[in-house]
This record gives C-alpha cells, sequence and structure tokens, in this order.
C-alpha cells in the first residue's frame, strides 16, 4: 500500500501526462478530447488533496527524483543533496490544492467556452502544461528546479494569453507579459547563480542551513524579491495584470489568478524558509509591507474608473495581491521577536494565507462569471451591458456572491480573512488598516457598480435573446460558488484545518530544513 | 585580477540587455535585449563553474588530472539554454503576429492596452 509516498510526483505526473497526450484525445473528436480534459483534472485535484492529507497525517513529504529509494536526501552519506528533490510542507499542499480546484474549475469552464474555435487540442495541451507548472513551483524544494517550473508556466501562459491570435490586443498583451517574465526568470538565475557560487548547493533546505548574510546573499535577495512580485502583479511591477487577465480566454484566467499565487508562494518561500530569522533588518518586511499597500490601494484605485469588466476585475487582483503581501509581510516583521509573533504575527500570517485561498476562488469565480457574460451577451463594456439578470439568473446569484465576498461583506469568507488582516496590521501601524479599510470599501463601490449596470436596470433590446450559459460553463462556476459558501460557513473549520498548519509550516524554518538535511540544525 | 574579468563581463552583458529591454523603442531591439540578458545569466553561471587548469568533468575521459571544472553549473546551463531557445523562438513568433496586426515595429505605436 505504498504509493501513496510517490504523491509529490504524481502530482506533477498527471498534468504532464495530460499535456502530452492531449493532442492524441484530440484525435478522438470533441467528446474525447472534452473527456480528457475533465478527467485530467478531476485526477489532478484528487492526487493534490490526497498529498494534502498526507501531509498534514504524516508531516512534511520529501520525493527524491532519479534515485534509487525516494526518501534518501543525502545519498553515500554525503553532507548535502544532490538530487533534485520535491519538498511539500503543509503550505506547499496547501497552495497545491487551491491551484488545482482553480483549475478544474477553469477546466470545466472552457468546454463549451472555447467551443467556437479550433485549434483546443494545443489549448488542453497548454492548458495542463500551466497546471504542471504551477503544481511544481509550489511543491519543488529546489530553486533551480522553482526556475525550470516557473519557465514552464511562463511559456505555457504567453501561448494561451495569446490564444486568440487575430486579436491584436491578445497579442500585445501575452508581449508585455513576456518580456516582463523572461526578466523575472533571468533575475531569478542570477540569483540561483549566486546561491551556487556561496554554497555550491541549489536545494532551498541546504542553501537555508548554510545561509550567512553577506553581499552576495543580499544581491540574490533582491533579484528573487523583485522578480517574484513582478511575477505576482504588485504595484510598480503591475501594468502586465490587466492587460494579460483581460485578454486572456476567460477559463485560463481563472488559472492565471491560481499561478499568480505560485509566485506568491515562491517569493514567502524564499522569505521564510530560505532567508528566514537571517533576514536581520526590517528592511524586506517593510518593502513588501508598503508594497502591499500600494498594491492594494492603486490597484483598487484603477479599478474604480474601468468601463471593461474584465480589466476592472484585473485591477482588483492587484489590490487583493497587496492583501495577501501586507498580511505576510506583518508576519516577516515579527518573525524574530516570539512576543510579536504570538500577538499580532500569526494572527497576520493566517489572515494572509485565508486570503489566498479565499482570493484564488471568488477571483476566478469573478472571471468566470464575467466570461459569462461575454459568452452570452458578446460584450465586455459596462456602458453597452445591461438587465442581464432577468435573462441570466444563475450568473447574476453566483456574482453576487463572488462580489459580496470579494467586498469583505459579512458573513462571507472575505469578511473573516480582512478582519484578521485588520486585527493584526493595526498593530503594527494603525495606517495600515485604514488604508487596508479604504480599500474594501473602494472594491465594495466598484462590484455595486458593475452589479448595477450590467446586470440590473431595464431589460435592453439587444439582449433579448440572450440566454443563460450551457450547463457546463455553470457547474465550473458553481464548483467555485460551493467551495465559497463551505469557507463562509465553516471558517472555524477552514482556520484549525487548512490555514493552521501551513501558517505554522512556514514559521517553522527549521523544519523545512530538517526535513530534507535530517535532524539538528 | 584577471580571474575576474569574466565577472566583469557578465555584469557589462547583464547591463547593455537591460538598457536595450528599458529604452530601446524596436521591438527585435527588445527580443535582443532579452537574450542578451539570457547569455549573460549563462555565461555567470559557467564562470560560477570554472576552475583554472581544471579539466572537463567527464571521469572516463579527464584522465590523470587534479581538479575537474564543476559539472553542474554546465547542466544547469544547458537546462536555462533550451528554455531560452523555447522562449526565443515564441517571442520572435509574437513580434511577427504584432507586426502583422499592427504593421509596425515600434512600441510607441503599440498600445490599444491602457489605463
Amino acid at each position: 500500500m505504498n504509493w501513496q509516498i510517490h504523491l509529490p510526483a504524481l502530482v506533477l505526473a498527471v498534468p504532464l501526462l495530460g499535456a502530452f497526450a492531449s493532442p492524441v484525445a484530440g484525435l478522438g473528436g470533441r467528446a474525447t478530447r472534452n473527456a480528457w480534459m475533465i478527467f485530467i483534472s478531476v485526477l489532478t485535484t484528487a492526487v493534490c488533496i490526497m498529498l494534502w492529507q498526507k501531509v498534514i497525517a504524516g508531516g512534511t513529504a520529501v520525493y527524491v527524483m532519479g534515485a534509487e529509494a525516494w526518501n534518501i536526501t543525502l545519498p553515500s552519506g554525503l553532507s548535502w543533496p544532490v538530487r533534485i528533490i520535491l519538498e511539500v510542507d503543509a503550505f506547499s499542499a496547501f497552495m497545491a490544492v487551491v491551484g488545482s480546484i482553480a483549475a478544474l474549475a477553469g477546466a470545466f469552464f472552457s468546454l463549451r467556452f472555447m467551443d467556437r474555435f479550433t485549434g483546443l487540442e494545443k489549448f488542453s495541451a497548454l492548458y495542463f502544461l500551466l497546471v504542471t507548472g504551477m503544481l511544481g513551483m509550489q511543491l519543488t524544494g529546489d530553486l533551480f528546479n522553482f526556475f525550470v517550473f516557473l519557465e514552464i508556466a511562463s511559456v505555457a501562459s504567453f501561448g494561451l494569453i495569446a490564444f486568440w491570435r487575430d486579436r491584436p490586443e491578445a497579442v500585445e498583451a501575452s508581449f508585455k507579459y513576456m518580456v516582463i517574465s523572461t526578466i523575472s526568470a533571468m533575475f531569478i538565475l542570477i540569483a540561483v547563480g549566486f546561491f551556487y557560487g556561496r554554497y555550491n548547493a541549489v536545494n532551498i533546505a541546504a542553501v537555508a542551513r548554510m545561509l550567512q548574510m553577506g553581499y552576495a546573499e543580499k544581491i540574490a535577495l533582491v533579484f528573487l524579491v523583485v522578480s517574484l512580485a513582478m511575477k505576482c502583479g504588485a504595484v510598480p511591477m503591475h501594468m502586465w495584470t490587466p492587460d494579460a487577465y483581460a485578454e486572456a480566454p476567460a477559463g485560463v484566467t481563472c488559472l492565471l489568478v491560481a499561478v499568480s499565487q505560485a509566485s506568491l508562494y515562491g517569493l514567502f518561500r524564499v522569505c521564510f524558509s530560505l532567508y528566514g530569522a537571517s533576514l536581520g533588518s526590517t528592511v524586506v518586511p517593510w518593502t513588501i509591507i508598503v508594497m502591499g499597500v500600494l498594491s492594494m490601494f492603486i490597484g483598487v484605485t484603477m479599478a474604480v474608473i474601468q468601463k471593461e469588466i474584465k480589466r476592472l476585475m484585473a485591477y482588483h487582483s492587484v489590490s487583493q495581491i497587496g492583501y495577501i503581501l501586507m498580511a505576510l509581510g506583518v508576519g516577516l516583521l515579527a518573525l524574530r521577536d516570539p512576543q510579536a509573533m504570538a500577538d499580532y504575527g500569526f494572527t497576520a500570517m493566517k489572515g494572509g494565507i485565508f486570503h489566498i485561498i479565499n482570493y484564488t476562488m471568488y477571483k476566478g469565480l469573478l472571471f468566470l462569471t464575467a466570461g459569462a457574460v461575454f459568452y452570452s451577451a458578446g460584450s465586455r463594456n459596462l456602458n453597452e451591458l445591461g438587465g442581464l439578470a432577468r435573462v441570466m439568473p444563475q450568473t447574476t446569484f453566483m456574482f453576487v456572491i463572488a462580489a459580496a465576498a470579494i467586498a469583505g461583506l459579512p458573513p462571507f469568507n472575505g469578511f473573516v480573512s480582512k478582519l484578521l488582516i485588520y486585527q493584526s496590521t493595526f498593530a503594527v501601524y494603525p495606517l495600515l488598516a485604514v488604508a487596508a479599510l479604504v480599500t474594501s470599501v473602494l472594491t465594495l463601490a466598484s462590484f455595486v457598480k458593475v452589479f448595477q449596470t450590467a446586470f440590473l436596470g431595464p431589460a435592453k433590446k439587444t439582449y433579448e435573446n440572450v440566454t443563460e450559459v450551457p450547463a457546463s460553463m455553470l457547474l465550473g462556476m458553481s464548483l467555485l460558488t460551493i467551495v465559497i459558501i463551505a469557507l463562509t460557513l465553516f471558517p472555524g473549520w477552514t482556520l484549525s484545518h487548512l490555514v493552521e498548519p501551513a501558517a505554522k509550516a512556514l514559521v517553522d524554518q527549521a523544519g523545512y530544513i530538517s526535513a530534507v538535511m535530517g535532524g539538528g540544525l | 585580477m584577471t580571474g575576474n574579468l569574466p565577472f566583469l563581463a557578465v555584469g557589462i552583458i547583464f547591463f547593455m540587455g537591460m538598457y536595450a529591454i528599458l529604452f530601446e523603442r524596436n521591438l527585435i531591439k527588445i527580443a535582443i535585449g532579452i537574450t542578451l540578458l539570457e547569455a549573460s545569466a549563462n555565461l555567470f553561471l559557467i564562470v560560477l563553474g570554472y576552475r583554472t587548469g581544471g579539466s572537463i568533468p567527464v571521469f572516463t575521459l579527464a584522465g590523470e588530472v587534479r581538479s575537474m571544472v564543476l559539472p553542474t553549473p554546465q547542466a544547469l546551463t544547458l537546462t536555462a539554454i533550451v528554455i531560452g531557445l523555447a522562449t526565443s523562438a515564441l517571442l520572435l513568433s509574437l513580434i511577427m503576429l504584432l507586426y502583422r496586426h499592427y504593421g509596425t515595429l515600434d512600441v510607441r505605436e503599440i498600445r490599444r492596452l491602457r489605463g
């Protein structure tokens, strides 16, 4: 019964097989292709959830690729690891579960949404490559391997953003994203070079054990923070986000939201597990907090003035990323001081990690509803849309739930995580909590605007023949809706079972190191 | 001193690439900047692994030598080169599509997405 030890590798192997077998499945016609896409997505989600259960029950899972045995991290009595190691702690497993649920919803949605277009076997191949890249970034315990998976995810997402290549805007958005992510990938490679030059190792745990702050480490840290913040779309490197999110097909945007979380994961893995307490000064935590506040505020103010529904939501992603950055920055600030950690730091971490799952779920759902509106009504312009609640009642219902959740209305899940963030950031610096509250109000304002203009109002002549979207698209949306409602109804269970283990794993640098390097720090 | 010259070259190539990406207006020149950035990262890795007077890191071919060049950076660089090839190919094909749509390679004129 020991197939379960191979779960970390299976999480990557299943979508990778799905990607490369997609063209073969495409030969069998439309039904085979769709069945294959759903089968692989469901299987990936199932494997991710099993991996999460295993990690919660049995502690950090380690998997050595290409060795005789899966668990010998230090072969032949060496004192440093030589092979590629996957290392899955509760935080990685949590991120993998969140990402795979978003990927499943996006896959269901894409079946009918993309049906009007050709080249769909290529679409599903790229889609699963993107899933592989995302999960790989979250599971790997190796810096260079992180770079490789980042590039896999990037290259797949360039293709998916420019999937409608007859639209000049899509190609333009893809090009912008490509320049940004290639630069950030090269920065990461240079940072890996610095670590290799100093420590002859690229394994995160091995480097973390030997790490001593010097010039090379500081330069590498700057490269890593800048590039990963660039990839997750924090202000001032956010200009690719609205373009890419707005121009990608809706199912892909749902997945891209989860992929940006993988970069965020990388940022916090570097800050907490690689550098940890040896960060020394408070410069890096405050940089992350300031970036978070700027993202929150600039993102939401740009969103209020948008007229295009998906672009508006994309600017909200920038602002929601800001919440997570701010919360985890506060956690990083409190890392060296056990008293501060107990007072507010751990609450902030819980808030931030809870916000990651909330954000991925409701933001994915919002992009899917925007896609549904575009599918049925054929427009994304808020000046043209109107009265859609009459013809698309289910979509409207799900939009209202997602909008209430993102605006942080009680009792929705967004309220819980935002409350945790307000409480903890207030203890550090009251203005942070004020900025977060103002952002929340503006978020509510702009979603009231979308709801009022697109869904309410008198029925328009042009939209008389609009009907509700097909069942499989509704299924994709309702999957995310169910997750949101579950998170809303059981915040206590979520906090104690999903969020707290993840936050503890992130803080526990010694545990992360000893899982690979053996006991004794 | 001369041992550090390759690192100087890495720095110069890196900043040339960054300059091209940030200040050039032609898409092809931006693409060249990105490949320069890749080249500097690859050169950096290779130089890190070099040992003066070292031989090739293949056990059966090295013969009787004291020191070998480090093999890991070479493996890393090979991977990075392959990835760089994929990115460059995609980058150039996107530039081709952009030229077809907009009829220009000037970044100042390719901006339908704004605000």
